[in-house]
């Protein structure tokens, strides 16, 4: 594999040069927290940053987007037919995405990018990004990326891995996209290979070493959905929640949403805009009916459907990276390993026939 | 690349209203292109989300079978703001239709067997597509014996009445039809509930046949202890589930039962598949 080393004294340079070919994202701080924004001209990713509040899912996925437009004004000869709004699906880069939040568009992607459908806004956008991935030399208390199919140098969904060095940012080149962009950066020096690749193996086993949470998903496979499903602990994690979604809004993994048509005069949209199986109308029937009709019930939804109905539908492991969001946002302090703990350690109290 | 959200354009060609309520309409529509219809190739079971521009949309069952060419029949209740605004448009009006999706009635298993339907109330649509599509000259020799066995609250309440009383008179089909109650002297068919009457005409069950049942909840739950004591496997049981939907194509995430997509991976189950899913419907 090819390595690359910029100085980083050249780094603002070369995002520079970007600014010409791509449209750019990175993380700002914004008040009290980062998160990813368009950077202007002259701006970069800031260094200081741990992880941003939110993922950067919206940048391919945003949390409302238009799907289609039509009028609603009898005198047009195509009045109430629906035509597709397609984005502005120019080359973007996302610089400076943890690998943990890389890897989550791959688990996203199984729903996303099927055989059978394709989602064309979903698929569109994230074609036409390329993800600079920068490794993790110091992962926060709450993240288990390592147990989670991720971690802090993890490569899967990255086109470029940068690894902060000190005075230089070695590249790890993993695609043909990766590469391509990092010539129009202009960042082309080689890295000695050996020496480099020896430097990012220390940094990387150091981190590796400070991530001490960790999940266990060894058993989630061959656990009963039913027996799951009607295990008794769901109440008492449950208790405190208060199905505010937050939980779901900041994680890179959690993709649901709605379908609206909005109005104004006669002019019509219909767009998408992110739900949460914590809210109440997410499964409401017009009829009244509504099968989950406690916060138990949906708090059960999510964290099933994460540890449990995504490894047996996909058989790529759970759908979390373990980037720790959820565990740091929540305001009552709910915690995905202690449920995954309590999930992959279940043994209903009387087989069921 | 298709956008599977998009709606094909459909013309309002006629409504019918189907029961004393008012509140059960039947819409059919006519493609405005006619390459759509080419491409909207279903199977009776399969639904289609009704689009209209300005409100939104709604998964609504196809009652019309794959046999009857030109048009597409929708049965709709008045329940919220998507079904109450259709029920106010008119003859002519644009709207649009998305699909067909989901999985359908598993005709290839059910070739050569009885074929039981048992629906109550308006969750008839997709079992009348079902009854056309059998009846007709060229499948009919493919299913042995056809019951079906429908109620509604009153005679008033049954949708479809001229097919009703056209599928009473014929020789090949076992009509049992049913109310809950009624005053009307002329009534000549039965009273009771969907699984009283079941119970009553339903054949025994055997390897050879199968029962299709739709209907509301409550009308499901008592006539499956009444399929246990006709010993129906429940392999050869076959039901149609309802969620809250928006895509209708597996991607949006709002219709699990469990792992299963009831949007994509049915609305169609067998109580077998059911007894191993979470019961969270
Ligand atoms: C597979 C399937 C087949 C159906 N077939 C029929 C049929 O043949 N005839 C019929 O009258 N009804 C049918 N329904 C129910 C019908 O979809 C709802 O009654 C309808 O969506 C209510 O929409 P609304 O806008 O009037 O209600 P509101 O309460 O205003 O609902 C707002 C939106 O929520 C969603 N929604 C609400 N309730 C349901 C529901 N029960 N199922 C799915 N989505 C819902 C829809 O997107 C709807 O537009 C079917 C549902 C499913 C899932
Ligand atoms: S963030 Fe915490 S309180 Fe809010 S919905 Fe999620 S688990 Fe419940
Ligand atoms: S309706 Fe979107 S997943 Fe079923």
């Amino acid at each position: 594999m090819k390595c690359v080393k910029i100085d980083k004294k050249l780094f603002a340079g070369g995002i520079e040069r970007l600014q010409t070919s791509y449209r750019l994202f990175g993380p700002v701080k914004d008040n009290n927290f980062h998160d990813f924004q368009a950077l202007h001209v002259g701006e970069t990713p800031d260094p200081t940053m741990l992880n941003t509040r939110l993922s950067p899912k919206s940048i391919v996925y945003p949390q409302s987007e238009l799907m289609f437009e039509y009028s609603l004004d009898d005198s047009k000869k195509d009045s109430h037919i629906l035509k597709e709004i397609v984005a502005d699906n120019s080359p973007r880069v996302v610089i400076g995405i943890r690998p943990c939040d890389a890897k989550a568009f791959l688990l996203v992607q199984h729903n996303f990018d099927t055989l059978e459908y394709k989602d064309p806004y979903w698929v569109r956008a994230y074609e036409a990004t390329t993800f600079v991935g920068l490794a993790c030399n110091t992962p926060c208390s709450t993240c288990f990326c390592t147990t989670a199919g991720s971690g802090p140098f993890h490569e899967a969904g990255s086109d470029v891995l940068l690894v902060d060095t000190g005075d230089y940012y070695v590249a790890k080149i993993i695609t043909p996209k990766g590469e391509n962009l990092f010539k129009l950066a202009g960042w082309e020096e080689e890295a000695g290979s050996d020496n480099a690749a020896g430097e990012i193996e220390n940094l990387k086993q150091a981190a590796e070493a400070r991530i001490t949470t960790r999940v266990n998903t060894d058993k989630l496979r061959e656990k009963r959905t039913t027996d799951l499903f009607d295990a008794s602990f769901w109440e008492e994690f449950a208790f405190s929640c208060i199905n505010c979604g937050t939980c779901t809004y900041v994680c890179p993994t959690c993709w649901c949403f709605d379908i609206q048509d909005e109005v104004s005069k006669t002019a019509g949209v219909r767009m998408r805009n992110w739900d949460s199986c914590m809210y109440p109308l997410f499964t409401y029937h017009g009829s009244g009916h509504n099968p989950r009709d406690n916060k138990t019930k949906r708090l059960r939804q999510r964290f099933m459907h994460k540890l449990k109905y995504y490894v047996d539908k996909y058989e790529k492991g759970i759908q979390c990276v373990g980037c720790g969001r959820c565990i740091r946002f929540c305001p009552v302090n709910i915690d995905i390993r202690k449920l995954c703990e309590a999930m992959n350690n279940f043994e209903p109290a009387q087989k069921s026939i | 690349m298709q956008n599977p959200y998009l709606p094909y354009p459909v013309r309002i060609d006629d409504i019918i209203t189907e029961t004393e309520d008012k509140n059960l309409k039947t819409f059919k529509l006519v493609f405005l292109n006619p390459a759509d219809e080419e491409n909207f190739s279903f199977q009776a079971g399969q639904f289609a989300e009704l689009s209209i521009a300005g409100k939104g949309e709604i998964p609504i069952g196809i009652a019309s079978s794959p046999t009857e060419k030109g048009f597409l029949a929708f049965t709709v209740n008045k329940v919220g703001l998507v079904t109450t605004h259709l029920h106010n448009m008119k003859v002519g009006d644009i709207m649009g239709v998305r699909g067909p999706f989901g999985n359908w009635y598993p005709w290839d298993l059910m070739e050569n067997k009885n074929v039981v339907i048992i629906g109550g109330g308006f969750a008839f649509t997709t079992l009348r597509s079902s009854i056309v599509y059998m009846l007709d000259p060229a499948n009919r020799s493919k299913f042995k014996d056809i019951h079906v066995i429908y109620g509604a609250r009153t005679p008033g309440m049954l949708l479809y009445g001229d097919e009703l009383s056209a599928w009473e008179k014929r020789d090949d089909i076992n009509m049992h039809i049913t109310v809950d109650a009624t005053d009307d002297p002329d009534w000549k068919y039965n009273i009771g509930f969907v699984p009283t009457i079941t119970d009553q005409k339903a054949p025994a069950g055997d390897e050879n046949t199968y029962a299709i049942v739709c209907g509301p909840p409550i009308m499901i739950k008592f006539t499956q202890p009444v399929l246990d004591k006709l010993q129906y496997d429940h392999d050869h049981i076959i039901m149609s589930l309802e969620m809250r939907m928006k895509c209708g194509i597996g991607i949006c995430g709002r219709c699990n039962i469990g792992k299963e997509y009831v949007c994509k991976d049915g609305p169609v189950f067998t109580l077998g598949q059911l007894n191993n899913m979470p019961k969270e419907y």
